[in-house]
């Protein structure tokens, strides 16, 4: 068990490091149009933990009914989404270098794209979980049993319809919706501190009823603990996930600079090195 | 639906609101997977028969609108067939942007019911009445909206916009003992007009409770020599192109509406009309971009000259 659980970590820590590649090629391959580096980057290992293991997903179909439904809250971190997609096989390689050019699927915010694995569009903030309450509610009113994961930003829980959503989820017992908040603690233009105190979030969620934990969103281990750990639990679950903004390259870690930026071709290949060597 | 006499009389009774509960729980019967969501207004839009009937259908999200039409939407993605319903303002202007990126970006098919829109609640003040629900959601691309006459037409409108591939928003006005304009069955069809009177002078353009006024007001002009055509534009959105430009030849073309003139029918019609090589002038009777002091209903629909007397008598300043 403990050996085919390294094996797991293993592959998915090499998805998450693919995934980190695709945003690189894609916020390079965005030229002068800047692209959201930062927010992305502090969500890889949460999305590869989620597609590379813990959805149920057909790799060979995206509307497949039966696949665990994902929603992505906080829409401009899309090129960890669109990264991932990438690695399933939903989105190929030649598509990926359209990232934000004229007519393309994949703008800076996700556009629904059903056969491209993308069940709904988003940018605007706060309106994710509603969605995934509805979806949640059909699965269990079709008994199909299918799973729901919503990642939310920290910045993100400043919109009250977060907290509508999170009052609602409880009330409904949705024990098949997962929200990953992904705490980098930045917003836009500062820190959650600076901007707007978003403090106690485990406090906050549990006491809208749902099932909260907070651990290391770079942990795969702790996030394959926790789907585990949690999986019979009936309530709503939340996962406080703290993570950091930029995360994976020495120039962009805990630098809210690289919130939306051009990734220049130095950096870019500053980048890669430091990937290489890990 | 059992549309018959004794029936368009209870619905004219108890009013559109109501009438909506009734007709949902029919629905209930013929369209699969129906989903009713509200907003702790069930006794209001006359869902309480609703929601001990079928419980597996009906969903209440306390008083949240943004979350209703979010829900409603992760529903509609799911293939199930949503209508959602609540007080006018709060189903449209509370939820705006859930319902351009839900219902408009994305396409997700949900049909909004706005209950007492208009000037109905007037005594309650412009928090409850609405008179820019129109303005607001035609600029949503792929948007339907359906402003019913009466109660039965209430029925056929929401009938047929739940089998539409589009969202669309059924806003329903009038009060309870609302006039009956349909006292028998008649077809009716999304985006088709129709006209109720003919005549050769003017064409009245109306829509929800403006019918009956209009009709009443060309009964009047009538007398004065005045032959008035009166359409029932029911569908402002998508606006009925060949009805506009049969008005071609009228003296005037009067909209009535029991909206802001800025934004609603009004304007559907001025935007077309302004493509045609010839076309009569444009009298904009509704509220004329103004919040009023409160009052009840009928005080407020004389006070924004929205009663027949009262169209009448700015039709005939503007005829000569």
């Amino acid at each position: 068990m403990a050996a085919s659980e390294t094996e797991q970590i293993k592959n998915i820590k090499s998805f998450a490091l693919q995934v980190r590649k695709n945003i690189l090629e894609m916020a390079v391959s965005a030229g002068a149009d800047s692209a959201h580096f930062g927010g992305a980057l502090s969500i890889a290992e949460i999305v590869s933990t989620l597609f590379a293991y813990q959805m149920k997903i057909d790799k060979k179909n995206p509307n497949w009914e039966e696949r665990d439904r994902f929603i992505l809250s906080k829409g401009h971190a899309c090129l960890a989404y669109y990264a991932a997609l990438c690695e399933v096989g939903y989105i190929s390689r030649e598509e990926l270098k359209t990232f934000e050019k004229n007519d393309t699927n994949l703008l800076g915010h996700p556009v629904i794209n059903k056969n491209l694995g993308i069940d709904f569009s988003n940018g605007s903030l706060g309106m994710g979980l509603s969605l995934g309450i509805g979806v949640a509610i059909s699965s269990k009113k079709k008994k199909k049993n299918f799973n729901v994961y919503v990642i939310v930003g920290d910045g993100e829980c400043n919109e009250g319809s977060i907290w509508e959503a999170a009052m609602a989820a409880s009330n409904f017992k949705l024990d098949n919706l997962y929200v990953l908040i992904d705490k980098n603690n930045f917003q836009q233009t500062g820190s959650n501190k600076e901007i707007m105190n978003v403090e106690n979030l485990k406090d906050k969620w549990s006491s809208f009823g749902w099932y909260t934990a907070e651990l290391d969103g770079h942990s795969i281990k702790d996030l394959l603990n926790f789907f585990k750990e949690s999986k019979n639990i009936k309530k709503p679950k939340a996962i406080i996930a703290n993570t950091i903004k930029g995360k994976g390259f020495s120039f962009s870690e805990n630098n809210n600079e690289w919130h939306h930026s051009v990734l220049s071709k130095s950096f870019h290949e500053k980048a890669i090195k430091e990937l290489m060597e890990k | 639906m059992n549309i018959n006499e004794k029936n368009i009389k209870i619905w004219s009774t108890i009013g559109a609101r109501a009438t909506l509960g009734i007709a949902a729980l029919e629905l209930a019967k013929e369209i699969d997977n129906l989903m009713v969501l509200t907003c702790d207004v069930s006794t209001s839009a006359g869902l309480d028969r609703f929601r001990k009937t079928y419980p597996e259908k009906y969903l209440d999200l306390g008083i949240a609108e943004q979350n209703m039409i979010g829900v409603a939407a992760g529903l509609a993605s799911e293939n199930f067939n949503v209508i959602t319903t609540t007080f006018a303002p709060f189903q449209t202007m509370r939820c705006c942007e859930q319902i351009k990126v839900n219902l408009g970006y994305m396409g997700q098919k949900i049909c909004m019911v706005g209950i007492a829109s208009g000037l109905a609640l007037g005594t309650l003040g412009y928090t409850h009445c609405c008179i820019e629900d129109i303005g607001a959601l035609r600029s949503i691309p792929g948007m339907i909206i359906v402003s019913p006459a009466d109660s039965l037409e209430t029925v056929k409108a929401l009938e047929a916009a739940i089998k539409l591939k589009n969202p669309s928003y059924l806003r329903l006005t009038g009060s309870s003992n609302n006039p009956i304009v349909y006292n028998k069955d008649y077809e009716f069809e999304i985006g088709k007009s129709i006209t109720l009177r003919e005549g050769k002078d003017i064409t009245i353009f109306c829509a929800g409770a403006m019918v009956h006024q209009s009709l009443e007001a060309a009964k009047i002009l009538n007398l004065k020599g005045i032959s008035s055509k009166v359409v029932n534009m029911h569908t402002i959105k998508p606006i009925d192109k060949t009805a506009i430009e049969e008005a071609s030849n009228s003296k005037l073309i009067v909209s009535v509406e029991e909206h802001n003139v800025i934004g609603g029918l009004g304007s559907a019609i001025s935007e077309y009309k302004s493509n045609l090589k010839q076309s009569p002038r444009q009298l904009f009777l509704g509220i004329k971009d103004t919040y009023s002091k409160g009052g009840n209903y009928k005080f407020l629909q004389e006070k924004h000259r929205l009663i027949p007397e009262k169209i009448v008598d700015d039709i005939l300043s503007h005829i000569n």
